[in-house]
Parts: structure tokens; C-alpha cells; sequence
């Protein structure tokens, strides 16, 4: 298992990061230093590089678009001084808004969704810790009843960061899980109630129907909480990761994302181009297995370090 | 639009190539930069797509295409063969010692790809050929692993190999594999822990495996929906631990599937199979000209004919074609028809493969096919509902026989009153066209043996 030690959210982040960095970074850097002059092959150039990056045809050119407008208006001669505008752009599109985590500190219910195998459970697990290691009442419901042995892993989960979880058999109705969950969060007087739910494709009808019928159930059940509803996204997952959160949005509203696995060599492009294209808002990512690992979106500390920016470590 | 699939975006260019007439070399260009754009688009590698539209320029722009009498089939019939080839030409499957000779198969990949999962897949298509398959819980990592693959192996009528949590996989395989040869396996199967290709420690511990024990062939278990990172994963777990072939999961997703491409174009290898959906039969061999002809979107109808001609009985749709010629068509052709019709895989499948229509957005957003598909279900209730007499003689449904048969059925009476009044729109349209239903001589039509 990974070690545990503190590195605090830059170092992990770096660290997470490296290998990304390290393909944008020297992609970057020989085109800042390679080209004299600011034209259409420097920009096509670039162009491909962020698309390597993940980030999408679309918010690529968005990026593009800003930075040869800027570099029209400051009349910019030189490539390296794009390189300081292009972060500038970056970094104005991921902005998180500061009222972001408000559910942290009310009573509320977050509901978590996604597709299959993206880390749903584990972000589960390392929320429900995060919470309670804040001194808040936790309980957890486990309404994947369709993979097998889904409870058995957030029960493991639930027993590690000592939170309470209603769970139901394989092959249980969901909603009722739910339903149950809503009483034990009022009994108990929990501050948050999480919700884990199954793994399913955005594709899938009646799949999304379900995850229709968690939401209103919840929204009848436990009607006067603050609403939080978190999409995982697989940090690997290239552009399809977009129709997934569309997707997603249209069944519940959903209020964030979570990326998972930063800690590979994916790019995390991705979450610029959520950004940009559903103004949906990266909350945490996660670059780790252990409880720690799941840390708070930082627009400005990811640029830095997608860029290699660094101010101190 | 962003989320416009890639088949579509080849399609739109192709349009304008083909309205064209002949090819000049600025022509060949503009679209190619379409397709690098639609296949990066598609998650296909950037390296990848650079190297692909740089080969099919090069043979595009040239005689074969500026003397071709049809421009837009050529570049079409370039492209493809260009992802066929790199996509790798033909269907390889999982290799096996000779003999009852025991093969140990190692999975391997990310967390979250869908290795337990494939792992049982496996499990199950292997029984079917009569393998004697043991499955090893190697994952003693994630929270209740060894539970999902001993819940899965259970489903299948498969023997899993576990000794908890607390002790080194290596130790686990290695006594999987006594245990196997103890007991006359044919096939071990082991299931590792997801893991990240920039872990050093945990890729260590593969290739320890691969050591101590014999692994005959490394699976790797990739995600469809895999972005330009495909290239880093495949490319680092086969130089570290080297593989042998890949399994492509999740692709019943709306995912274009590029890194399909991206994969096999840097490793080489294979990709042996692919997940298509959450059932534990759900592992399909995948067809590299099939996949090509399916991002092209020419839809998948190549598999749909092989679907159709494999499950239909030959004998039943000549028996159909008979009757249906001297319009004797009643409730249990009809019936028949649709069963037919259910075994290539529903409605949902059949729509998929359509070129046009697949790869699941765009085209089609208001044909619900699960309201589709439940709607088959309760035609046949209500054909299940009625008497022998009345299948083949629907002029015998009176107001009393159909109110019953609704009640039987648990429909209301207007469905059974629509279904009969469908029946006999199509008995009379038959009548109308009897070349139609695979009349013509030799020809293996398509539509052969279906209701419509």
C-alpha cells in the first residue's frame, strides 16, 4: 500500500503530476524556445500540445482564441512571454467559486455518481473520513446493490474512518437503501449524509432513470438539506468524460466533479475542458488511496503545476 | 459541435469530398485535417492520428485517387484500410498451452478498468469450451476484491482460489498454481490489484509474479473511454511487465473507442476482447476491420449480418418465407419473427450497429429503445396470451376473446385491439411485396426471417 507521509497538497500535487508536467512542460518549453516568431505553426503547435493534454478540441481553441487575442492587444512579439498568458488563461477559466463547499458546513446530502470503476466508492470512503475527521456526524448509504461485494468495500471503508453506513443486500432496490439512509441521517441527526451509488454508463436508460428516482426520493425524504451532488470522473478518461458529465447533469443538477486518479500520467486536461464547456466546477481531485489523498481543487496550484510554475514546495 | 461522434464528422467531410468529383491535393488535405481533428476528438492518440493521416495522404494524394472514378468512396476505402492495418488485420484470441497442459493467465491494468469483472467474463467463456478454469484473488488491496471475484466466480460455476488478505500475491499465485495442478485445471486465472503504471513498487510486484510463477499470457484491461493517456498505460505495462494482449471494456458506452487504435499502435498487440456490458456474458471478440468500419460509421452492419445469419435457423426463415409467400402469416410467425429477432440482441444492439445511428449520441435521442424493447416484451405477452386457434386464425378475436387475452396478458384491451390492427397492416403488406421478405434468388438478404 502507499506510504503515508505528509506532503502536504503542492508536494502530492507535484508529485501526482510529475510525469504530466513533464510531457506538457518540455512540449511547452521547446516551442517557446524553438519558435522566433509568433505565427500560425507556433500556434498549431501549441494547438496539438494542449490536445495531447486532454484538453479537448474545444476548449483548446477557446484557449487559443483568448491568447491570440491578448497577444494581439499587448502586441507580444516574443513566444516565451506567451507562455505567462497562456497559464493566465488557463487559470481564469478554472476559477472554483468560494461558496463551492458550503455543504461541508451545513446539514446536507451528497449524492455520488459516475460511470463504472472511476473511484466512486473510495471517494465515498475518503469524503465520509475527511468529514469526520472535521468533527461532523457522517452516515453513509451503500445504493450500489448491483456490484458485487460494492457494500462489503464501503462498509470496509465505513469501518476505517468510524462513520455509520445503511447498506442493502445485492440486489436490492437502490431507492429503498436511500429511503432507509434518509431516516437513519434525520434519527441520528447527521450533519451530511453520503450517498454511493452503482457504477453505470451515461448510455444507459433505465440505469439514469434510477439514479432519476435516488434524486427525488431524496428530494422528498430529506427535503429542507443543502444539495450536493458530485459526478467522479475518471482522471484517465479522455473527451467522453464530457458527455458523461452532460449526461449526468440532466438527470440530477449536478454542483461538482470529482477527478480521480491525478496521480497517473493523465493529463487532468479534461477538467479544463469540463470547465470550459459546462461551467461545472472541479471540486476535489484525488492523487492517492489513502484517506489524504482526496484534496480540494486548487485552479491555481493545478496550472502551476501542469505548467511547472513553481513559487515554493 | 464538441460531442458530434467522430463517424459523423468523417461522414459530413466525406459528403463534401463526394460531391466534389475528382481530388486535388488541397482537397485531400483540407479533409485529412477534418479526420485528425474528428480522431483526436475521438481520444485517439496525437502521435497516432499524425502518423495515420500522414500514411493515408500519402497514398491519397497520387493517381489511384486523382484517376478514380469516385473520390469519396476512394478516400473512404483508403481510410479504412489505413485503421485496419493499424488496428492490426485480423482476430486474435487468447493463446493456451497444448493439451491439458495448465496456462496460467495473469490480468493486469489501472484501478477501475474492470479486471474482476473481465476476469469472471473470461471464467465463463472458458467453461463453455470446456476448460477447466480456476480463478486466483490476488488483489489484496482494494476493500472486499476477493469478495466481488468470489461472488462473480460463484455466478459462473467457477472454483476461486483465495487465501484472504494478509498474505504477498506472489505467495497467493504460487499456491493458486499447486492448487491447480493438484486438481487438474486446464486454465488459472489471476486477478491482480489495479494499479498505477508510474508505481514503481506495485509494478514490481507483476513482475515478481511473472517470475515465480509461469505466466503464459499477461492480459491487459483497458478502459474504452481511455484518453491520449492509452499510449503512457499499454506502453509502460508492456515494457515492464510485458503483455500479450489486450481487453477493450466498457466500449458499450457511447465512447468512440480511439484508443482502440492508440493502443494497438504502439504496442502491437492484440486486442483480444471487449466488455460490451455489466452481465457476466458480455465479453465479445473483437474485430479490428469491424472497429474500423464502426469509428468510420459505416455502423457495424458487417456484425449485424453475421449476428443475423448465426442465430437465425435457416430452416425456420425458409419455413417463414413460405408461408409468408402464400400469406398464410399468423400470430405465431409473428411470434416466431420476433424470438428471432431477440437472439441477435435486441433492439438496442440491432440499433447500435446501424451505420448512422451507433455509437449511441446525436442521430437518434428520441427512439427510447428500453420503452422499445418493452414494448416486444408485452406483444408477446399478449400473443402468449391467446389460443392456438386463435395464432392461426386471428379472424376468430372477438371484443369477449380479446378482453380476455388482455386480461391474461395484463395489458389493456386498446394494445391487443393496436397489435391486431398492426398484424394485419403487415399481413397485407406482405401480400403487396412478396420479393421483399429474401424472395430473390441466392441473395442472402439481411432482412431475411425479420417482421419488417
Amino acid at each position: 500500500m502507499s506510504e503515508e507521509k505528509k506532503k502536504g497538497f503542492f508536494g502530492r500535487l507535484v508529485e501526482g503530476l510529475t510525469k504530466t508536467r513533464d510531457n506538457i512542460v518540455s512540449g511547452i518549453d521547446s516551442i517557446f524556445s524553438g519558435f522566433s516568431n509568433i505565427d500560425d505553426d507556433f500556434y498549431e503547435e501549441l494547438e496539438e500540445i494542449l490536445i495531447m493534454g486532454d484538453l479537448g478540441v474545444h476548449a483548446t481553441e477557446q484557449i487559443l482564441d483568448t491568447l491570440r487575442q491578448k497577444v494581439k492587444e499587448q502586441h507580444i512579439k516574443e513566444p516565451h512571454e506567451c507562455k505567462e498568458l497562456l497559464i493566465e488563461s488557463i487559470k481564469e477559466q478554472m476559477q472554483v467559486e468560494e461558496t463551492a463547499y458550503r455543504f461541508e458546513n451545513e446539514r446536507s446530502v451528497v449524492l455520488v455518481i459516475g460511470v463504472n470503476g472511476v473511484g466512486k466508492t473510495t471517494t465515498v470512503g475518503k469524503l465520509a473520513g475527511k468529514l469526520k475527521s472535521q468533527g461532523k456526524k457522517v452516515v453513509i448509504a451503500g445504493a450500489d446493490t448491483f456490484r458485487a461485494a460494492a457494500g462489503d468495500q464501503l462498509k470496509e471503508w465505513a469501518n476505517r474512518s468510524g462513520v455509520d453506513m445503511i447498506g442493502g443486500t445485492e440486489g436490492a432496490d437502490p431507492g429503498s437503501v436511500v429511503y432507509d439512509a434518509t431516516a437513519a441521517a434525520k434519527a441520528r441527526n447527521a450533519d451530511v449524509l453520503i450517498v454511493d451509488t452503482a457504477g453505470r454508463l451515461h448510455n444507459k436508460k433505465n440505469l439514469m432513470n434510477e439514479l432519476g428516482k435516488i434524486n427525488r426520493i431524496l428530494e422528498k425524504e430529506y427535503p429542507d438539506v443543502y444539495r450536493e451532488t458530485l459526478v467522479v470522473l475518471d482522471a484517465t478518461t479522455g473527451q467522453n468524460a464530457l458527455v458523461q458529465a452532460k449526461e449526468f447533469s440532466e438527470v440530477a443538477e449536478i454542483t461538482g466533479i470529482v477527478l480521480t486518479k491525478m496521480d497517473g500520467t493523465a493529463k487532468g486536461g479534461i477538467a479544463v475542458a469540463i470547465q470550459s464547456e459546462l461551467s461545472v466546477p472541479v471540486k476535489y481531485i484525488g492523487v492517492g488511496e489513502t484517506i489524504d489523498d482526496l484534496q480540494k481543487f486548487d485552479p491555481d496550484e493545478f496550472v502551476n503545476a501542469l505548467f511547472d510554475v513553481r513559487e515554493d514546495s | 459541435m464538441a460531442f458530434d461522434s467522430l463517424s459523423e464528422k468523417l461522414q459530413n467531410v466525406f459528403r463534401n469530398l463526394r460531391s466534389k468529383g475528382r481530388l486535388t491535393e488541397d482537397d485531400v488535405k483540407a479533409a485529412l485535417k477534418e479526420v485528425k481533428m474528428a480522431l483526436l476528438e475521438a481520444d485517439v492518440n496525437f502521435k497516432v492520428v499524425k502518423q495515420f493521416t500522414k500514411s493515408v495522404q500519402e497514398r491519397a494524394i497520387g493517381q489511384d485517387v486523382m484517376n478514380g472514378l469516385n473520390p469519396g468512396q476512394m478516400v473512404i476505402k483508403i481510410v479504412n484500410e489505413e485503421m485496419v492495418k493499424l488496428m492490426g488485420s485480423e482476430t486474435t484470441e487468447l493463446a493456451f498451452r497444448p493439451g491439458k497442459e495448465l496456462t496460467v493467465i495473469m490480468m493486469v491494468g489501472l484501478q477501475g478498468a474492470g479486471k474482476t469483472t473481465t476476469t469472471a467474463k473470461i471464467a465463463g467463456k472458458l467453461k463453455l469450451k470446456g476448460k477447466k478454469t480456476l480463478l486466483a484473488a490476488c488483489d489484496v488491496y482494494r476493500p472486499a476484491a476477493i469478495e466481488q471475484l468470489q461472488i462473480n466466480g460463484e455466478k459462473q460455476g467457477v472454483e476461486v482460489f483465495t487465501m484472504g488478505d494478509k498474505n504477498k500475491p506472489v505467495n497467493i499465485a504460487k499456491a493458486a498454481v499447486e492448487h491447480a495442478r493438484k486438481n487438474e485445471f486446464n486454465v488459472l486465472i489471476i486477478d491482480t490489484a489495479g494499479r498505477l503504471h508510474v508505481d514503481e513498487d506495485m509494478m514490481a510486484e507483476l513482475e515478481e509474479i511473472k517470475e515465480q510463477v509461469d505466466v503464459f499470457q499477461t492480459v491487459l484491461v483497458v478502459d474504452a473511454m481511455t484518453g491520449q493517456d492509452a499510449v503512457n498505460v499499454a506502453g509502460t505495462f508492456d515494457e515492464k511487465i510485458g503483455i500479450d494482449g489486450v481487453i477493450l471494456t466498457k466500449l458499450d458506452g457511447d465512447t468512440r473507442g480511439g484508443a482502440a487504435l492508440s493502443i494497438r499502435a504502439v504496442t502491437g498487440k492484440p486486442i483480444l476482447y471487449v466488455g460490451m456490458g455489466e452481465k457476466l456474458s458480455d465479453l465479445e471478440q473483437f474485430y479490428p476491420d469491424r472497429m474500423a468500419s464502426r469509428i468510420l460509421g459505416m455502423g457495424d452492419v458487417l456484425s449485424m449480418i453475421e449476428k443475423a445469419q448465426e442465430n437465425i435457423d435457416e430452416e425456420k426463415a425458409k419455413e417463414l418465407e413460405q408461408k409468408m409467400r402464400k400469406n398464410e402469416f399468423d400470430f405465431d410467425m409473428y411470434l416466431e419473427s420476433m424470438s428471432q429477432m431477440r437472439k441477435m440482441g435486441g433492439f438496442s444492439s440491432l440499433l447500435g450497429m446501424l451505420p448512422g445511428m451507433g455509437l449511441g449520441n446525436g442521430k437518434m435521442p428520441d427512439i427510447d429503445t428500453d420503452e422499445a424493447e418493452k414494448s416486444l416484451a408485452r406483444t408477446e405477452a399478449i400473443i402468449h396470451s391467446m389460443t392456438k386457434k386463435e395464432r392461426t386464425n386471428p379472424s376468430l378475436l372477438n371484443p369477449s376473446r380479446k378482453q380476455r387475452i388482455a386480461k391474461g396478458a395484463g395489458v389493456d384491451i386498446s394494445e391487443v385491439n393496436r397489435l391486431v390492427k398492426q398484424f394485419e397492416q403487415m399481413k397485407k403488406m406482405m401480400k403487396k411485396m412478396p420479393g421483399m421478405m429474401g424472395g430473390k434468388r441466392g441473395k442472402r438478404g439481411m432482412f431475411k426471417g425479420l417482421p419488417f
